[in-house]
């Protein structure tokens, strides 16, 4: 399942006479923190990369094979990002074989090395530089290993594809080097890299491992498993969030074709049957016999703005600059952004395998991206000791942050602990992924600028608005859905804020630019009116949003060109140079109008010191419905060293494709008492007709650290696409998404 | 007592009457290609080809297959390699996550069929029905394309 070349599980480990690189670390290095200017994970200073000083042993993250094979083993997990391909890319190009000698098991926790979660952009800055500095330095005891049986010094040696040759042409293969060989060596600190200019693999575009498998139905995906014996899960959930069950007949339930058992705990109801039918016929019976107490009182999709600048809050100044010089603002402008709440929208409902063993053991096949923390949270819900609970990560549908895998890990686990030894698949209804998955927090963010008489900003001052970004188990089973419900009920852990300037709500809040005074501010909201988590991007999409629309709204008041306003306060030349790349790339300077047509640009630097990337679009409004058409799209990203070009683009085109849908679709409603969007026709996303041309340049930087690309493209999308309408028709829209209706109306306000 | 062609091959089902044909096809079969996604007919996720027609599987009855010819996603390989169409998925690169592919491909398999010259406004339009979240549109279009160029 998780080998995409054809070998399963047993037999990628079963291989005889692996080389074991046990290595004891210089103690001098568990004392550092590596965390370079860039950021955290990132390398570049002395140490090592963190995902390798968590996991130092280099046998937990490779194994030379005397069968000629290299096994690699990862804790990022192939979300259909392509990382799996990418990172594998730098292991074959820093160890000297060919790509295709790689197997690669990732997200077992079992087997592989804890990289925590697979988020926020980190599989190339945390997993890609760990894997490149550990295959470094294998491939130097090999060399050394070489030099012994050689007699020859090392550093002469040259490697292709796993054979040694040295300087007399005597050769030797890694398969033949590590022959009964066990050893116990310590590694250095700092191993010899390959040179950016040497590389052969790296910056290629090599193919996706995983593509074919899934472009001719072979079995890859979780919903694809079929075990021995399994037996098909459903949960019926509760009417809302808050609702009681007060009493239930489940008599008649167990009565029904193929039902084998029905659980309930507290109010968590749950079906086990012998076909996905039958679970399906008996979990919606469930869901009506139950009696229950519904409370009404949510808050509703209209109130929500409103709600979240009164509700109780804790302001936090993240970021503040003190003008020293120059006079009063000539004048002030401001302006209020909204963002709703948004889904993350898999197509595939999420999913998951559990069986339970006769050694107590409860394995889990989960897609979720955090495979380590939530089986410590499903341990602590079934009330186990977390070593009596294996997850392994196998591919779900894509999930785009904190969807409902955890949950489907969570529930087919608390179903199999009802049946032991029956393997229980579980995959929600759309409506039940929908309805209870966690959504990307609604926002409102306030921007306020002076500026003196040429429209120069003097002061800028930004308040942020957000419930949270951050209620993945993390180890806790009260971030699982189901553990609330359970009687005693997992009580969810009151959320916090990411700490930091740049990881939760405030995620790209701070400009950029080079404005004087700068103040900005988060207002972070712990109660929960929805229940929300990691979306991508976090809070950066909004605050992109918001930040690039009044970027370009102070330049129409200047007067000045959007593209030459920002340049004037841009000072990063990694930044100009995305942006002037992006603005190329789509004519910007000879540009023809046209009546209701318009262009629109915008920047980010994601988390303000990963990828940076610039979005330029051209998009055609139609004043009679208030349509938007997106017609043409042009990115500039530089994400450092490019591993993948192919890959980058894909992820690239890929988030500019997800943003405009959220941008122009996408908004949660609800009302006092159920969440309304419980399907595609409820809330639609963008569809084949609708999508843009995307043309994107990559600028690649050799030898410069990973950056990380899945995240970055959100934000300047949804800001170059508000700034293409103000082009087209004139109005600004502050509110998200951007509906035909809302734009007919703020048409029809401006005449 | 179910039967039909399945890919080429005649196969029988004790499934019951009212049984859900994505469920027959994937969990008693085991073809991999088709998906649930919405169980609306929402998606396009789960489409296989009924005589040569892209149905939803997951609100048809496998009843009424009987004695019909059924394609998945696998059934589509030529001589135990990818078919052009595939081919040109793969050389596309033309997935991020793969989930509603299977059924994607499907619709570009039906619409090629009937129009083996298509145009990116033909493409287009076949496939609206289908819903992709990674945003792996254009490089699919390109796919389908690349095929019939």
């Amino acid at each position: 399942m998780n080998a995409p070349f054809g070998m399963n599980r047993r037999q990628l480990l079963g291989t005889t006479g692996f080389l074991t690189l046990t290595f004891a670390m210089p103690s001098n290095l568990f004392g550092q923190e590596v965390q370079s200017p860039e950021g955290p994970g990132i390398s570049g200073g002395p140490g090592l990369p963190v995902d390798l000083k968590k996991n130092p042993m280099l046998s937990s993250w490779l194994r030379i094979n005397s069968d000629g094979t290299v096994t690699l083993l990862i804790g990022k997990v192939e979300l259909g990002q392509g990382n799996r391909t990418a990172i594998a890319q730098v292991c074959a190009e820093e160890l000297g074989v060919n790509f295709s000698r790689l197997q690669i098991i990732a997200g077992d926790t079992k087997l592989c090395p804890d990289e925590g979660v697979t988020s926020g952009s980190t599989s190339m800055p945390d997993g890609a530089t760990a894997v490149q500095y550990a295959s470094a330095e294998v491939r130097g005891i090999l060399l050394g290993l070489a030099a012994t049986k050689l007699g020859q010094p090392a550093e002469t040696m040259k490697v292709k594809d796993g054979t040694v040759t040295a300087a007399n042409g005597k050769t030797v293969t890694y398969w033949d080097l590590v022959v009964g060989k066990a050893l116990d060596v310590k590694a250095a600190d700092n191993p010899k890299r390959e040179k950016p200019s040497d590389y052969t693999i790296v910056g290629t575009s090599v193919p996706r491992v995983d593509i074919p498998t899934k472009m001719t139905g072979g079995e890859i995906f979780i919903q694809d498993m079929h075990p021995e014996g399994v037996v098909y899960g459903m949960v019926a959930r509760p009417p809302n969030y808050r609702s009681k069950l007060t009493s239930i007949d489940l008599g008649p339930i167990e009565e029904m074709p193929g039902v084998i058992k029905v659980v309930r705990d507290g109010s968590f109801l749950g079906v086990i049957a012998r076909t996905k039918d039958e679970a399906m016929a008996a979990s919606a019976a469930l869901g009506k016999a139950g009696k229950w107490d519904i409370p009404n009182d949510m808050i509703g999709n209209a109130a929500i703005y409103d709600w979240l600048l009164k509700a109780p809050s804790n302001p936090s100044v993240i970021h503040t600059q003190i003008r020293t010089s120059g006079g009063a603002p000539a004048k002030t402008i401001e302006a209020t952004y909204r963002r709703p709440y948004v889904m993350h929208g898999s197509i595939g409902t999420s999913a998951a395998i559990a069986q339970l063993g006769t050694d107590g053991v409860m394995t889990i096949h989960t897609h979720s991206q955090s495979v380590w923390q939530t089986a410590e949270a499903i341990a602590k819900m079934l009330k186990v000791d977390t070593n009596k609970v294996r997850c392994i990560h196998t591919q779900g549908s894509g999930c785009y942050g904190h969807n409902m895998a955890d949950d489907a890990a969570a529930d087919a686990a608390l179903l199999a602990a009802a049946v032991p030894g029956m393997p229980v698949k579980l995959q929600y209804t759309r409506a039940q992924e929908h309805q209870w998955e966690p959504y990307g927090s609604a926002m409102v963010i306030k921007i306020k600028a002076g500026v003196d008489g040429d429209g120069n900003v003097l002061d800028w001052e930004t308040d942020v608005w957000s419930t949270s970004h951050a209620t993945r188990p993390g180890g806790h089973p009260g971030n699982l859905l189901s553990a609330q419900y359970l009687d005693p009920p997992f009580e969810q852990p009151t959320p916090r804020d990411i700490p930091g300037p740049n990881f939760g709500s405030g995620r790209n809040a701070i400009p950029l630019y080079q404005f004087p005074g700068q103040t900005v501010t988060t207002h972070f909201v712990s109660e929960m009116p929805l229940r929300v988590s990691s979306t991508r991007s976090l809070g950066a999409y909004p605050n992109v949003f918001a930040l690039e629309s009044f970027i370009d709204e102070l330049a129409r008041d200047a007067n000045v060109d959007p593209l030459e306003y920002r340049l004037r306060f841009l000072k990063d030349d990694r930044a100009r140079a995305v942006l002037m790349k992006a603005a190329d790339l789509f004519g910007w300077s000879s540009y023809e109008r046209k009546p209701n047509y318009g262009r629109g640009i915008a920047f980010a630097r994601y988390k303000n010191y990963a990828a940076l990337t610039a979005v330029a679009m051209e998009i055609r409004v139609t004043p009679r419905n208030g349509q938007v058409q997106v017609l043409r799209v042009s990115v500039a990203d530089d994400s450092g060293q490019v591993i993948n070009p192919n890959g980058l683009a894909n992820q690239m085109e890929g988030a500019v494709i997800q943003s405009l849908s959220w941008t122009l679709k996408e908004e949660v409603k609800f009302s006092d008492s159920a969440i309304l969007s419980t399907d595609w026709a409820s809330y639609p996303i963008l569809t084949f007709q609708e999508v843009p041309k995307i043309d994107v340049a990559l600028i690649n930087q050799p030898g410069m650290p990973f950056l990380g690309t899945g995240e970055a493209g959100q934000g300047p999308t949804a800001a170059a696409l508000a700034n293409a309408i103000y082009d087209a028709v004139g109005i600004r829209l502050y509110t998200l998404p951007f509906a035909p209706d809302r734009v007919k109306a703020a048409m029809n306000a401006k005449k | 007592m179910l039967s039909f062609k399945l890919n080429g091959r005649d196969v029988t089902t004790d499934a019951p009457s009212d049984a859900t044909l994505l469920w027959v096809l994937t969990d008693h079969f085991k073809q991999h290609g088709l998906k649930f996604g919405c169980g609306l007919s929402q998606c396009g996720a789960c489409g296989v080809m009924i005589d040569g027609t892209v149905v939803r599987s997951c609100q048809t009855k496998a009843s009424s297959v009987g004695g019909r010819s059924v394609t998945t996603l696998a059934g589509l390989m030529e001589n135990g390699k990818a078919s052009q169409l595939q081919q040109a998925f793969i050389d596309e690169q033309a997935a991020q996550c793969g989930y509603c592919l299977s059924g994607m491909i499907m619709v570009a398999q039906a619409l090629v069929d009937s129009n083996p010259k298509p145009t990116e406004s033909d493409v287009r339009s076949a496939l609206n029905g289908n819903l992709c979240r990674c945003g792996t549109h254009t490089r699919i279009i390109r796919a389908v394309l690349r095929a019939t160029a």
